[in-house]
């Protein structure tokens, strides 16, 4: 009896083992940029660039051609990349302590200048990788290492609705926030970051995806509490949908 | 081509184009404005590209990408946004990429002034940013050298895998002077297939990176970092000495004030005085040969520098007590004239004469 290959993983992928915690998207993220490339037919023609944060060693993972950027650069690195290289595919993997804190305005000057470039933007509201801090996405009231006695307006201010702030941008082409927290999210997901990437073939401009993501570790939460949490606490104050499509891409 | 008469930063421009460079981005900053400008007109006429960043960081970082896929590329900043260039320096030094970065040097600390200054001599020449390491720094004292080792910069940068730095003062940068860019003789050819270009028709995927969080793995790579700076030490020491046959005394220095400096040395010849010049060309590796060669038959050497005294900690190093090491120098801007340094001569003449 000859058996049918329902599943498998993508070639957009390496061999490698990630270091993602239990219950972190991060893995589920990874694997849907690396089937859109596949799908697109265009890993041979990528060249990804990496951050800093938990998801540094993506470099590891994407199986094309990576570099890796200090903290919160990656726009520039990629703008420097797809200056060179314009028939390219050129794309940031960025955690939100990354784009939204230290590269905020890497991130908004390559918006403003159509940089033909695709962000993955990874917000699960907390710095993972160092310990649990406030970033700039951490919701009101969320406690953390650093607001210990959650996130006071009076203190930290509100959070950075990043989507929301770029698709202000005459240079933003294809804007769109997207959640992982269950399985129709997750394959609207992947329909959004085939979208960014087919904007960018496109040549159209920029394009962005933000993905809600979780963080069991630094939350506190198991898994599944994690994704009611992404779906009760981070949807309400970051709506999904799509924020920018010029040109109407589809 | 002829002669033409050009300003320093638009020679460094055009000579970085006679390299090869076609890929430039950068950022507004006083005294080093023209190399910018220069570019945003001269690059588009080569089929290259100017971009003007949002700032210094992103200069920096921009150039780390485009360095990534393995075209020569260049920046150029002015002391403060200098400093905001470290973090990406490092990182260029961590992921071994090549790329040419200027330095039109003013008044500091901090926004300091516009004025020429060389203060910025420990930071180029003893890291910079963070991390173990060295990077080969080249300081032109005319606007015809600048046009000579702009084009070593960018094959020193592409020989060893790192970038060089290109110091000049403000004064080189806004003088004019004639020079002539010749036909450059075919240079070596460099192999870059660590590029990260996509892997479209060569095998697996390449990455660049700086990051080793294994401890041992790490050293393993710092050590094969500081074999790399032993080799450039080896090959890339630049110098020239002037008069040291009979000197009594040897002045160091460097850039626009070794010209002074040579001035004030005809003169106290003139008056008997027998004097000399080192002008170190490549401040890091720093040539160390002229010094040990002089040291037993010299009476003392006189570092001028425009800085409190930063060049002078490697006159002592390679003197290294064998003479007595005295220094001459104005800050903040202010460009030491040849009748001081003429004084600083004579007086040191006449007290170790005493």
């Amino acid at each position: 009896m000859t058996m049918k290959t329902v599943f498998k993983k993508t070639n957009g992928l390496t061999d490698k083992p990630t270091h993602y915690c239990p219950g972190c998207t991060h893995g589920v993220i990874h694997r849907l940029v690396g089937e859109v490339l596949e799908e697109m037919d265009i890993l041979e023609d990528t060249v990804g660039v990496a951050s800093v944060g938990c998801s540094v060693l993506s470099y590891e993972y994407f199986n094309c051609d990576m570099t890796q950027a200090a903290h919160g650069r990656a726009p520039a690195v990629a703008t420097g990349v797809k200056r060179v290289l314009p028939n390219r595919m050129v794309f940031t993997y960025q955690g939100d302590g990354d784009l939204a804190s230290i590269g905020i305005s890497e991130v908004i000057h390559a918006a403003a200048r159509g940089e033909n470039i695709t962000v993955i933007f990874v917000n699960n509201a907390i710095y993972g990788m160092t310990g649990g801090q406030m970033a700039p996405t951490t919701l009101i009231g969320q406690k953390t290492a650093t607001t210990p006695f959650g996130r006071d307006i009076s203190i930290q201010g509100s959070p950075i609705k990043v989507c929301e702030m770029m698709s202000t941008l005459d240079g933003a082409a294809y804007i769109e926030r997207v959640s992982t927290h269950d399985v129709p999210h997750i394959q609207k997901t992947k329909k959004a970051i085939w979208k960014a990437f087919e904007t960018q073939k496109k040549g159209l401009g920029f394009s962005m995806v933000e993905v809600l993501s979780t963080c069991p570790t630094n939350w506190g939460l198991d898994p599944a509490e994690s994704l009611e949490w992404v779906k009760d606490q981070m949807v309400p104050v970051y709506p999904l949908g799509v924020y920018k499509n010029k040109e109407g891409v589809k | 081509m002829g002669k033409v008469l050009m300003k320093g930063n638009e020679v460094i421009a055009e000579a970085a184009v006679h390299a090869g460079c076609k890929y430039f981005f950068g950022y507004p900053i006083t005294p080093q404005s023209e190399l910018v400008a220069y570019m945003a007109r001269r690059l588009p006429e080569v089929g290259g590209l100017f971009l003007q960043a949002e700032s210094e960081i992103a200069a920096i970082n921009m150039v780390y990408g485009a360095a990534s896929t393995g075209v020569r590329v260049m920046t150029s900043s002015s002391s403060p946004g200098f400093s905001l260039k470290q973090e990406g320096i490092s990182y260029l030094v961590g992921s071994e990429l090549p790329a040419v970065i200027c330095n039109i040097v003013r008044g500091g600390p901090g926004l300091g002034n516009i004025q020429p200054a060389q203060s910025d001599y420990f930071q180029v020449t003893k890291g910079g940013g963070h991390g173990d390491y060295n990077l080969p720094v080249l300081a032109p004292a005319s606007l015809q050298e600048i046009v000579e080792l702009t084009q070593e910069a960018f094959d020193i940068a592409d020989r060893y895998r790192t970038p060089v730095i290109l110091m000049g003062d403000g004064m080189l940068g806004q003088m004019m002077e004639p020079v002539e860019f010749g036909e450059r003789s075919e240079t070596e050819q460099f192999k870059k297939d660590w590029a990260t270009t996509g892997t479209r028709g060569d095998g697996e995927p390449k990455i660049i990176t700086s990051l080793e969080l294994d401890a041992e793995s790490l050293e393993r790579r710092n050590c094969n970092l500081q074999q790399k700076f032993a080799r450039i030490k080896e090959n890339e020491v630049r110098y020239e000495t002037y008069f040291l046959d009979d000197a009594d005394y040897i002045m160091v220095a460097f850039g626009t004030t070794a010209r002074i400096t040579m001035n004030a040395i005809s003169k106290a010849r003139q008056e008997g005085v027998k004097v000399g010049l080192i002008r170190p060309i490549s401040l890091w590796p720093f040539p160390e040969k002229p010094f040990i060669e002089t040291r037993d038959q010299v009476k003392a050497y006189i570092s001028v520098e425009m800085s409190a005294g930063q060049m002078i900690e490697d006159v002592r190093l390679a003197v290294n007590g064998h003479a007595p090491v005295d220094f001459y120098g104005r800050t903040g801007g202010v460009v030491p004239t040849q009748e001081e340094i003429y004084d600083k001569i004579m007086m040191v003449a006449r007290g170790v004469q005493v």
